[in-house]
């Protein structure tokens, strides 16, 4: 294999890292609820402007920007539950669809008309110039998107897993009536998986401002990424995210050096049908 | 017989309108409502009566579109002549989208629009055949009458209106034929109707391959209108977002829902557009967001349900469905 090939390939798994990242909370809320979030793209998206405006209006880097951009989103996600999701949830399908669709829109359009289209980006070594590595080249900023997505993903599986705040949630999951009966509130804790959802986009949008273009419709291409993800991983499964999330990392390099950078989109959509066609329970997914 | 008097009330209104209210940007106005509405009526038979909320409806759109504007460019026919290719052409990916995520829940079905929209966008986009990111045009000059080329925009009104007829009629017919009880029985309880015998996936699919076929024509009368099409206005995933807000903000699964959510959000957005220039184009869809996220909330029926409340009643018994 030649280095390029390998070069391309651990880009694809480092930026896989963070698609797995930003997916997982989709795939918490779609397996508690059972109500999919069209506007997961978008709170990237938001997280990817918190992360630029940290940079520009306060001069703080990435240091500052992820751990803000995590705490704004993970308000936006709890506020949105309690203003929007609580009550649709109940509704039709319809409304289900519509209601975190049209959120996606608001959010999409309100920073489209505040920002503006154009294309904005972070300095490139705002986390610090290029590792050589065995021959390898790896931006610093990839490097530390990619390790840090990693180490939530999996921190997220240990705190569902592990803890008891996990257990109440796979509990709500499971059976609402029954965990209230047990003394758990299925309110509050769907109101903090909301958070933690949101959270984990917010941090991966500002791991990803490092080295991403900035658009205010980056949000559209993200949210099909995450829901692509999730459907190869099964849903509500993290591991299987974390899964899914390297696999279309390094597919999506992979297709993008070998075919064209403008092909790399159309090919995980059209992997997504084929999906949809032949294993709609997805790679671990049991139907 | 009340509802008959209504009816005839209303088209007689349709047909005056561009004769009373005859100014060129009333009358534009007044196409545009028509040509949206046959659009959203399109997306309201899958979306609304067989409850699948299609977000890429735009796909079909812009098959109808391309298919219109290729048969003048590329083979310098009428673009009436790309109409039944478009139909082929939407029909057809309507089957590919279908038959595997009709089968899945709701989700899924949403999510694979969107992706076959964008996957159409790009695909079109880096197409040079296609014109390209240019997309194609009609014809500038109209060689004869079927061209459908007209500076005025009164000849587009009364087609429109013509075709919305056809497509309110035949979804009219739909739901009180077997079908219409598949899909009322389907959207009920998807699990009931099945257990009935109740072909659900077949029934859905034939509602979604319909809507493709209409949407496509909405298409083709939109290239014809503008003599235009490019991938944005083709495929861009705003076309589908203004297709369904229309269609809920007056009411999904009811007849003339579509028609009423046209009629308030065209002129709004014209009007919008008319104040604020180009700066509006954001503004509009934050704007629309907010109307999509307050109908899901608060009234997911759309308007048209506030009145038609009382014919919902607690024990389903079927009968009371008859329009």
């Amino acid at each position: 294999m030649s280095f390029v090939l390998v070069q391309v390939i651990v880009g694809g798994l480092l930026l896989g890292a963070v698609y797995a990242l930003f997916s997982s909370g989709l795939t918490l809320v779609w397996g508690m609820m059972n109500i999919v979030n069209f506007a997961h793209g978008d709170f990237v998206m938001l997280g990817m402007y918190v992360a630029y405006v940290v940079y520009t209006l306060m001069g703080g880097g990435p240091l500052l920007g992820a751990p803000l951009a995590t705490l704004v989103l993970a308000t936006v996600g709890v506020v949105v539950y309690f203003a929007l999701i609580r009550d649709i949830m109940k509704g039709p399908m319809l409304a289900q669809i519509l209601g975190t669709f049209g959120l996606a829109l608001l959010l999409r359009y309100s920073v489209f008309w505040w920002f503006g289209a154009n294309f904005l980006s972070m300095p490139q070594n705002i986390v610090g110039g290029t590792y050589a590595f065995a021959g390898l080249r790896i931006e610093a900023s990839r490097l530390l998107a990619g390790v840090v997505a990693l180490l939530v993903t999996l921190g997220l599986h240990l705190l569902l897993t592990r803890t008891s705040l996990g257990s109440k949630m796979l509990a709500v999951a499971e059976d609402q009536t029954a965990a209230q009966l047990m003394g758990i509130r299925p309110d509050t804790m769907q109101a903090i998986a909301w958070g933690i959802a949101a959270g984990a986009t917010g941090l991966a949008g500002a791991l990803i401002a490092n080295f991403f273009y900035i658009v205010p419709t980056v949000g559209e291409t993200l949210g099909i990424v995450a829901f692509v993800t999730v459907s190869l991983g099964g849903f509500g499964s993290v591991p299987g995210a974390l899964v899914a999330g390297l696999l279309i990392g390094v597919i999506e390099s992979l297709s993008g050096y070998l075919i064209g950078a403008i092909y790399k989109d159309i090919v995980v959509y059209v992997l997504f049908l084929l999906f949809l066609w032949f294993r709609p329970q997805g790679l671990m997914g049991k139907m | 017989m009340r509802r008959l008097i209504w009816l005839s009330v209303v088209l007689a209104a349709a047909i005056a309108y561009p004769l009373l209210l005859s100014s060129p940007f009333q009358q534009r106005l007044g196409a545009l409502v028509l040509l949206y509405a046959i659009a959203a009526s399109a997306w309201n038979i899958v979306g609304g009566y067989a409850g699948q909320v299609s977000v890429g409806h735009v796909v079909f759109f812009g098959c109808g579109a391309y298919a219109a504007m290729g048969s003048y460019s590329k083979f310098g026919l009428s673009p009436l002549f790309g109409i039944p290719g478009g139909i082929v052409i939407a029909v057809g990916l309507a089957a590919i989208i279908g038959v595997p995520t009709l089968r899945l829940s709701g989700h899924y079905f949403s999510m694979a629009t969107i992706a076959v929209a964008e996957t159409m966008r790009l695909i079109v986009t880096n197409t040079d055949w296609l014109g390209a990111a240019v997309g194609l045009s009609g014809p500038t000059v109209p060689r004869n009458i079927f061209d459908l080329s007209f500076l005025s925009s009164l000849p587009y009104y009364y087609l429109f209106l013509v075709i919305l007829a056809i497509t309110l009629f035949i979804t009219w017919w739909m739901t009180n034929s077997r079908m219409g009880f598949y899909l009322r029985a389907i959207k009920d309880s998807e699990r009931a109707a099945r257990s009935l015998g109740a072909p659900a996936s077949r029934t859905k699919l034939y509602a979604y391959m319909l809507s493709a076929a209409f949407t496509s024509v909405a298409g083709a009368l939109y290239a014809m209108m503008f003599g235009f099409v490019d991938p944005e206005s083709g495929f861009g995933i705003l076309i589908s977002v203004k297709i369904l807000i229309m269609a809920a903000l007056g009411g999904a699964g009811l007849l003339f829902g579509p028609l009423v959510g046209a009629a308030i959000l065209v002129p709004l957005e014209e009007i919008s557009n008319n104040w604020l220039g180009g700066k509006g184009a954001g503004l509009t869809f934050v704007l629309y967001g907010a109307i999509i996220v307050l109908i899901a909330r608060f009234q997911p029926g759309g308007l048209l349900a506030l009145f038609t409340r009382p014919r919902k009643p607690t024990s389903e018994t079927g009968a009371t469905h008859a329009p």
